[in-house]
């Protein structure tokens, strides 16, 4: 009888636990699509005029159609992309580099250790603001090695504000808009940032890999770039699957790199929300409560931002269910 | 013949010298990569006024340069550091110590005991975890502003709306399953035996051989106060006596008269902040990378 049934007791000892779920997790994701679907929800008066759906002439998906029709959401979808499909692969290419090559040494592995490690333990906002200084004009670090050591005449304005010029071509004029100096500074934070958990979990990895591998490769005299691409990369895939999809994940949700580099404006000086995410869509749309239907549009931002994740992390399951190997 | 053997063992030797050479090179250069912003904080801080609106930039301060007066500006200046640093202490605090509990208990029940639907709602939770946060963001203020907690907000309304809505984690009592699912079940059966109660067998033999993870919870989930930003901005916007450093740090401006942003000072604010997360750091080192690498290998 030592392993009996305990219903009654097991759901006292989840009740705390249970009880903040319910509130402050379960209940909101409910309350995100009624939100959603809410047509002119007064916060400030707590009133709605029913549900889209129910409200003659309205279209079931108003506040979506609201949201997407959004010129700043176009170009928070746009930002968000570029963060996601740039900063994601060059990060988990240089922390798995970088893995490799630490666990390859045996002196000052530690220390090497240490110190990829330090971004991990810091504050998204101290560092963001030390690396507007570094990017700064005339008083910056790389502006410095830039004239000093490759002989540019001046700087470059990294974190200025960006101009569009309408009569470019279609292509530069979008590089301007999207792919500009101040999303090149941003996605070095990101992925300053971004590199010590990967480098971790990448180098627990390969230290679990079982040695004889690489023995038997070496008896063999198979070369280097061989051993790493059939021993290391598949005896290495899980962690690789693993960190993708949350860097997947942690990238569609950036926002407090862009506060600590650019502050609350999201933008240069004079360029507000020139690098706005979805995420930063649905705060500055919890900003302005006191505007009808604030509330639902943040809501249905935030649904579409959640749908697209589920949609990429399905898509990267159902690749490294075909490509690792367990 | 054993000259031939001798060239290609020495040929060996230097191109592995080599080849050790560039590792050592390229993990210098990225190591300097990773240190950069950390010592441009500190150098940019110790600047004095005339020296932080030089260019270019100097890139190292003589000890006799040092302008130690900075950190002075920002301890006792306008924005009151000292305050929202114990904001952040309490918040940080309560909501660790609700984290631990509720997580140990959520942990037990989980790892130990039977009920029907356990591993249906094991499930959902886990499942859960791949929702993004601002889902719940949204409705949570609407929550706590409807429980009082955000408009006319008293200091107790703060820490409330500050703590309660992270007093648990779904990946916490994840984590902490995994390690009580390999504590032996014979210990359960002797303790059984000797008709020690559930609740006694949890505190007495679960928690202290689990207990470099539930460190390592507690660290993380510290560290997570001392980084938050965007709650306390939301939740403190009627109150801004409430904010924690991050908000502080971000909304303060340090301006001169010229209106040029005086970096030195902001720096100095920055690299306060920073200090005692880099100290919890270099002294629990172990139990935070444990914490990351296992996250990977377990997820």
């Amino acid at each position: 009888m030592l392993e009996e049934k305990h219903h009654f007791k097991a759901w006292l000892y989840l009740s705390p636990a249970l009880a903040l779920l319910l509130v402050f997790t379960f209940y909101p994701i409910f309350n995100a699509f009624y939100l959603a679907f809410l047509y002119n929800f007064d916060y400030m008066q707590r009133t709605a005029e029913g549900m889209t759906f129910t409200t003659e002439g309205i279209n079931l998906f108003h506040n979506f159609r609201r949201t997407l029709q959004d010129d700043l959401f176009i170009r928070a979808l746009i930002n968000t992309l570029i963060i996601v499909f740039v900063s994601v692969p060059v990060s988990v290419i240089i922390s798995l580099l970088l893995s490799v090559w630490l666990n390859s040494i045996k002196r000052f592995q530690g220390f090497f250790q240490t110190i990829f490690f330090l971004p991990y333990v810091t504050n998204a906002i101290a560092i963001g603001m030390a690396f507007a200084v570094i990017f700064h004009r005339e008083y910056g670090l790389i502006n410095m090695i830039l004239t000093s050591v490759f002989g540019m005449e001046e700087g470059l304005n990294w974190l200025g504000r960006v101009s569009v010029d309408e009569s470019t071509p279609a292509i530069r004029a979008w590089f301007q808009r999207y792919l500009n100096l101040p999303m090149l500074s941003l996605m070095v934070f990101i992925t300053w940032s971004g590199l010590a958990f990967k480098i971790m979990v990448f180098l627990s990895g390969l230290q679990s890999i079982d040695k004889q591998y690489y023995d038997a490769a070496r008896v063999d005299a198979t070369p280097k770039s061989r051993v790493f691409r059939r021993i290391t990369i598949p005896l290495l895939s899980p962690m690789i699957a693993y960190i993708t999809i949350t860097s997947f994940i942690g990238a569609f949700k950036e926002y407090t790199a862009i506060v600590g580099m650019f502050g609350i404006d999201l933008g240069p000086h004079g360029d507000a929300n020139r690098l706005i995410t979805i995420v930063g869509l649905v705060y500055k749309s919890l900003n302005e409560m006191d505007s009808v239907g604030a509330m639902s549009r943040a809501a249905s931002a935030a649904i579409i931002l959640f749908m697209m994740t589920l949609v990429l992390t399905l898509f990267n399951m159902y690749v490294s269910k075909k490509r690792v190997h367990y | 013949m054993s000259e031939i053997l001798y060239d290609n063992e020495a040929k060996i030797r230097r191109k592995q010298m080599i080849t050790k050479g560039i590792l050592y090179s390229l993990l210098t250069a990225f190591a300097i990569f990773i240190v950069i912003p950390f010592y441009w904080m500190i150098l940019t801080s110790l600047k004095d006024a005339e020296e932080v609106f030089s260019a270019p930039p100097s890139l190292w301060l003589r000890p006799s340069e040092w302008e130690i007066q900075n950190y002075w500006l920002i301890i006792r200046g306008e924005v009151p550091y000292g305050r929202f640093m114990l904001n952040t202490v309490v918040v940080s605090a309560i909501s660790t110590v609700g984290t631990v509990l509720t997580t140990i208990l959520a942990a037990f029940a989980f790892a130990r005991l039977n009920f029907r639907g356990r591993d249906a709602f094991f499930m959902v939770l886990i499942a859960t975890m791949m929702i993004p946060g601002e889902m719940f963001v949204i409705t949570n203020f609407l929550t706590v502003s409807w429980f009082g907690w955000v408009a006319e907000q008293t200091y107790f309304d703060a820490i409330l709306a500050m703590t309660l809505p992270f007093m648990t984690s779904i990946f916490y009592i994840f984590f902490l399953r995994q390690t009580f699912k390999t504590i032996p079940n014979e210990l359960y059966y002797a303790a059984k035996v000797d008709g020690t109660s559930d609740f006694m067998y949890l505190w007495k033999i679960m928690v202290p051989i689990a207990k470099p993870t539930i460190i390592t919870i507690t660290i993380l989930n510290a560290m997570g106060t001392w980084n938050a930003f965007i709650w306390p901005q939301l939740v403190t916007q009627f109150n801004e006596s409430n904010r924690l450093v991050s908000n502080g740090l971000r909304g303060a401006a340090y301006v001169d008269e010229a209106g040029r942003v005086l970096y030195n000072e902001q720096m100095a604010a920055a690299f306060v902040v920073t200090l005692p997360l880099l100290i919890v750091f270099l002294l629990l080192k172990k139990y935070i990378m444990r914490g990351v690498s296992r996250s990977g290998i377990k997820g």
